[in-house]
């Protein structure tokens, strides 16, 4: 380092020491956490009552019967054992597996769709305002309808699209209702990264006379990044419940919304066996946010803050 | 923020060089700036009538509210006169901004968090099409004259103010400007560094042969720097006096301890005091 290069304190460099004992430090907690919800569930089960507490005819406190309330070595154990009495019958773990993917991949194709739908009125609402008086109201309202009810229209909808070659499928519907809850959380945070450069970044883009097609590509959307992750993030955790939602109200097989309720219905006879989909349910939206981490990393360059000087 | 839909004629082309052999750099005349507020009309400049010499070092120094800012944002083109005229380089202050014929830095850095020391002085050349070797040659440059070649590759975040304020000045003039507009770029920094920084300004504008318009509330540092300083007083915003510096071309270090530079700032002061000996004048720090 030169002497003219000394001027002021010298930078400090962020120490990322503490990184790793951070991160284990909150698996940890997570870990820990689920151990606690545990032992709460068995604790309730070996000391509450077996019929549950009753007050005024109200059960307050649900039985703690093996029926109503499996051992938690029963639910796991369950995972491993097959679906069915039937020869050849697969083990549930991967009957449960096999219909998360299929869920995944229906919230993925949703996320998507409502990226590209949320970004895109973003911009549209950034680049006019009066786009954004107009728009983001309805995009509101849009998110107070619900989703029980406006699936089974969208797949009679859906059943009546036929262009040339085209033929409207049933998970598209699911897709389109996974997409429509998925958008919104993109749309609004999209909007709020675009409009965070302050004033003397966008000054500065005036005194370069350059337009807003290039101020977009180089500062709005950059510094939108760190408002957009979080947002998806909650757009995919959003898809998954979507899709799920959808394929429940629409009865689309295949699933693991179609098998949450078919072995819910076996619950009388099987108790710990609707469980699986359960926990598949909690992994998927496990997978589909941590999948939105790995972006992160991957962007982490948009993500530093400004210091100022 | 309003979207500048129109500014991309300037983009396309390469901008063009403001030929040297213009007397002038900048020329204000009979401008007025009138603000519109909830509260009704305010005078910001009242008939403000300035040249700037191409080459030439100017200050404009006075207290809060006098309206220095809003005129270098006026020779900027990043707000308007209400009335009479401005022209950078004998071009419309418009043209001069769509042609790049200066470069600015502001009182914040404002460098872009995520692009290196090295891409954030690229930014202009990048934005304006320049051959990708010709941008890597230019920062190069750009970056061993303010003295940052071991932090090209660092992040804004990872610069001390005084750094941060460098990279900003390395980008002003990343395309030759014949003109940089300064507003209170060391503002921020600590009294060391700010003069280590002034001395630097002094040997950087030597190399570039650039123009100056300097806005500060510092007595010294506008009497160190300039060529003249343009004492401007509030309410509405007036030239009260312009100053010419009497002192040797050479500005190095041993120049604050000399008498003429002290004689200068006293008489700074007093043109700031409107020739009356006041002990103190409120918003101008007198370091």
């Amino acid at each position: 380092m030169t002497t003219t290069a000394g001027a002021g304190p010298p930078p400090s460099l962020r120490s990322r020491r503490g990184a790793p004992r951070r991160e284990l430090a909150r698996w940890g907690l997570g870990v820990l956490g689920i151990i606690v919800l545990a032992s709460l569930w068995e604790l309730y089960k070996l000391l509450g009552p077996s019929d549950g507490l009753v007050l005024a005819d109200a059960r307050v406190l649900p039985r703690t019967s093996d029926l109503a309330m499996p051992h938690i070595w029963d639910m796991l154990a369950r995972l491993s054992e097959p679906v069915t009495r039937a020869d050849g019958s697969r083990p549930l773990w991967l009957e449960v597996a096999i219909a998360a993917t299929a869920t995944l991949g229906i919230a993925a194709a949703g996320w998507v769709v409502g990226l590209v739908v949320g970004v895109g009125l973003a911009l549209v609402m950034q680049r006019w305002r009066l786009a954004e008086w107009g728009l983001l109201p309805w995009i509101v309202l849009s998110q107070t309808i619900p989703l029980i009810a406006f699936a089974p229209v969208v797949r009679s909808w859906g059943a009546r699209v036929e262009i040339g070659s085209f033929e409207w499928q049933d998970w598209m519907s699911v897709a389109l209702i996974a997409s429509y809850l998925a958008f919104f959380p993109v749309a609004v945070g999209t909007l709020k990264g675009l409009q965070s450069p302050d004033v003397i970044h966008v000054e500065l883009m005036r005194t370069y006379a350059v337009g807003w097609w290039k101020t977009l590509l180089r500062l709005r959307l950059p510094a939108a990044v760190p408002y957009l992750l979080p947002a998806l993030r909650l757009a995919a955790a959003n898809a998954v419940i979507g899709a799920i939602v959808a394929e429940v109200s629409t009865g689309l097989q295949g699933g693991i919304g179609r098998i949450l309720i078919q072995y819910a219905g076996q619950a009388s006879g099987d108790p710990s066996k609707a469980w699986g989909p359960i926990f598949g349910a909690i992994v998927l939206g496990l997978a589909a946010a941590g999948s939105i981490a790995v972006l992160g990393s991957v962007l982490r360059n948009y993500r530093r803050v400004e210091v100022d000087a | 923020m309003t979207n500048t839909g129109d500014d991309g004629a300037g983009s396309s082309e390469r901008p063009r060089p403001a030929s040297p052999g213009t007397a002038t750099a900048v020329t204000v005349t009979g401008v007025d700036k009138v603000f519109e507020t909830r509260s009704g009309q305010v005078s910001a400049l009242k008939r403000i009538d300035l040249i700037v010499a191409a080459g030439e070092f100017v200050s404009l120094i006075g207290p809060s509210g006098c309206g220095k800012s809003t005129l270098m944002r006026l020779i900027a083109d990043l707000d308007q006169p209400t009335s009479g005229s401005i022209s950078v380089f004998g071009k419309s202050a418009r043209q001069a901004r769509l042609d790049q014929d200066y470069g600015i830095a502001f009182q914040q850095s404002g460098l872009l968090p995520w692009r290196t020391v090295a891409a954030n002085i690229e930014l202009p050349l990048s934005l304006h099409g320049v051959a990708a070797s010709e941008r890597k040659s230019r920062v190069g440059e750009l970056i061993e004259l303010v003295g940052l070649r071991d932090f090209a590759d660092r992040y804004p975040d990872q610069l001390s103010g005084g750094m941060q304020q460098r990279v900003a000045i390395a980008r002003s003039l990343a395309e030759k400007p014949n003109l940089l507009l300064m507003d209170e770029p060391f503002g921020a920094l600590d009294e060391m560094t700010r003069e280590r920084m002034q001395s630097e300004l002094v040997r950087i504008c030597a190399e570039t042969k650039a123009a100056v318009v300097f806005v500060t509330h510092s007595i010294p540092e506008a009497v160190f720097l300039s060529d003249r300083v343009v004492v401007m007083s509030p309410r509405p915003g007036r030239v009260q006096q312009i100053v010419s510096m009497q002192l040797a071309a050479d500005r190095t270090d041993g120049l604050r301890e000399e008498h003429a530079f002290f004689d200068m700032v006293t008489a700074v002061r007093e043109a700031l005091h409107q020739g009356s000996p006041v002990s103190s004048v409120r918003g101008v720090e007198n370091r």
